[in-house]
């Protein structure tokens, strides 16, 4: 069976891929949203972050012996730590100058933590065993499903979505909302605030690791993983605008499926399309297609 | 600022003032008998990573942009001087000036999509349009993947200067750089900088006195676009190579260090973080991955303590010992 003179198992396959890196570009991409929104910093480090989970579930597992379910609860929650420790100590000195600031000391954390596993690891892969109840698939009848990469689609959607509810309808994301846009004045009606940015920072990365955790077994665990994934995630929230949560999801999952698309009709493309849309979505509609415009 | 300022400091503009005329002959001279006592390739990749950062800090800091993409640029220049010279036979000038031609173009296109954001988005979208040049590079053919082109002949400049010989090049090289240097001065010091200048401290003011920021900014981005790619295609004929490293993310952040480090908005600082740089990655060298690590703490520190760069803080301090000599423009 073929479709536009492609075989279906192939053009199936490449969107399941599509889907797969989707699910990651949604769940960093909201990270770095939320911890935009509230600390009006981009965060570089988010990518070096992310392999840090990846790195935590392999050492956990090489070393401790700890399994793959127990890392995706302890990796974001150390990685987490390291975050609000950094936010602690460096971040929130910046937060009175220009948001640039932040940029830049994040992407120098980035290369100190890069740097460092390069070192150690080198910049080939580490593998990460896949745990045991996932190995197999499902056949749908078209094709087949491995369930480990059903397992990380089904996840990341109920992670974001999960974050989506917190954020748009509950208390505390009402706070959070609140915050992002006047802080001052919910600091007046005494919530604290600088406390909620920590938590706010620590979160993000932590969602960072635990897609880290989820990558690993799909991809290697590799000092490098986070540095290519990082820039095309800010491509993809620069189309998506970062004003939306909803919109960082949608746009994360959509931008997986055309690159997997482009991978089956346009190979030669498949790396560069995402920018080549950020380059159309500027032309048409600059502050992204959720953003709204400031 | 005011229309007024503008004015007046263009009137001051014309002419050096007296610190800055002697520090520009002291660094000349240094680069000039620097050879005697270091590798004049060594100090040649200083010249062209220290124009490649001049250019960049004439955005960043006169036009208050940060383009953490500035090496789409460099490379892009030095790939297709590269190509011109040894594929083309292309003589080394008219190489060099279709090199930095390129750079100039690439620039209208990349400025034309960035300066539609501002702040950290120009930043993203600076980054995400280099790696798209990177992609370009690595699967193009001409430029031959991961090899890059090698072996690209030097050639004579101008029929008859043969800048096979160190020597020749290296003073072509730095009056290359000293031209760009001066070219980069005169135009931060011009209206046309002024006006940049007023764009980065108050946007919206300078709009409603009549100036086309946009057009401005344009015009800023393609100016530091194309002398960043004069850096890249003359990097290429020194080192007669041309290769990804040039076009890759990391270098984009390099040249925004050095700028960090040196000073950034500081006529002199871009050249003291080059040095400084270059010189840490040439002597460095063995420790390998050591390096990334180091060149991140530098820039943290940078970020936490010491935000004004060498050049910015020795002014400062010097400032604050001589208030009254003190100079009405930095």
């Amino acid at each position: 069976m073929t479709i536009f003179g492609i075989p279906t198992q192939a053009l199936f396959g490449q969107l399941l891929i599509g889907l797969i890196n989707g699910a990651f570009y949604a769940m960093l991409s909201l990270g770095l949203a939320v911890i935009f929104g509230l600390l009006n910093i981009i965060n570089f480090t988010h990518g070096a972050q992310y392999m840090l989970g990846a790195f935590c579930a392999w050492f956990l597992l090489q070393y401790a012996g700890v399994g793959y379910w127990w890392s995706l609860l302890l990796a974001p929650l150390v990685v987490g730590v390291v975050g609000i420790l950094i936010e602690r100590t460096m971040l929130a000195r910046l937060y009175k100058l220009d948001h640039l600031y932040g940029l830049l000391l994040t992407f120098g954390l980035a290369l100190i933590l890069q740097g460092i596993f390069t070192n150690y690891f080198g910049s080939s892969g580490q593998p990460y065993q896949l745990p045991q109840e996932f190995s197999g698939a499902f056949n749908l009848g078209f094709m087949f499903l491995p369930k480990y990469r059903a397992w990380v689609i089904v996840a990341s959607l109920v992670v974001c979505l999960g974050t989506w509810y917190v954020i748009e309808r509950t208390k505390l994301g009402s706070y959070l909302r609140a915050a992002t846009e006047n802080p001052a004045l919910v600091q007046a009606f005494g919530i604290n605030v600088p406390r909620m940015i920590t938590a706010t920072y620590g979160f993000g990365v932590g969602l960072a690791a635990l897609a880290g955790v989820m990558a690993a077994p799909i991809y290697q665990v590799n000092p490098q993983m986070g540095a290519n994934i990082i820039i095309v995630v800010f491509a993809v929230v620069v189309i998506g605008g970062m004003g939306s949560i909803l919109g960082s999801i949608i746009t994360g999952f959509g931008l997986g499926l055309i690159e997997g698309l482009t991978k089956v009709f346009y190979p030669e493309a498949s790396n560069t399309v995402i920018f080549i849309i950020m380059a159309i979505v500027l032309l048409i509609k600059p502050a992204g297609l959720f953003g709204r415009a400031r | 600022m005011t229309s007024a300022t503008v004015t007046e400091s263009t009137a001051r503009g014309s002419s050096m003032d007296r610190g800055t005329a002697i520090a520009l002959v002291v660094m000349v001279l240094a680069f000039a008998v620097a050879p005697l006592a270091f590798y004049p390739v060594f100090l040649m990749n200083v010249l062209c990573m220290a124009l490649f950062a001049c250019a960049f800090n004439l955005l960043i800091g006169f036009g208050g942009l940060l383009s953490f993409g500035h090496a789409m640029f460099l490379g892009m220049a030095g790939y297709v001087c590269a190509h011109a010279a040894k594929v083309w036979g292309f003589p080394p000038a008219a190489a060099i000036a279709l090199g930095t031609a390129t750079a100039a173009g690439l620039g209208i296109v990349a400025g034309l999509l960035a300066i539609r954001r501002q702040g950290i988005y120009f930043a993203m979208i600076t980054l995400a349009l280099a790696q798209m040049v990177y992609f370009f590079c690595l699967q193009a053919p001409f430029t031959h993947g991961e090899d890059g082109i090698q072996s690209v002949p030097r050639g004579k400049l101008f029929g008859f200067l043969d800048l096979n010989n160190v020597w020749v090049l290296y003073y072509v090289v730095l009056a290359i750089f000293v031209a760009a240097f001066l070219l980069i001065y005169r135009t931060v010091h011009s209206p046309f900088g002024q006006v940049l200048k007023a764009i980065r401290e108050n946007e919206a003011r300078a709009i409603s006195l009549g100036y086309d920021a946009d057009r401005y900014k344009l015009l800023a981005f393609v100016l530091s676009a194309t002398l960043a790619g004069l850096a890249g295609a003359t990097k290429a004929i020194v080192f007669q190579l041309a290769s990804l490293t040039d076009v890759h993310w990391s270098m984009s952040g390099e040249v925004v260090l050095m700028t960090l480090l040196g000073g950034m908005g500081t006529i002199f600082g871009p050249v003291i973080g080059a040095l400084i740089i270059v010189g840490l990655q040439n002597y460095l060298a063995p420790l390998g991955q050591w390096v990334t690590v180091i060149t991140g703490v530098i820039f943290v520190v940078c970020v936490l303590a010491f935000r004004r760069g060498i050049v910015g803080e020795l002014t400062e301090w010097w400032k604050r010992r001589h208030p009254r000599e003190r100079p009405a423009s930095s």
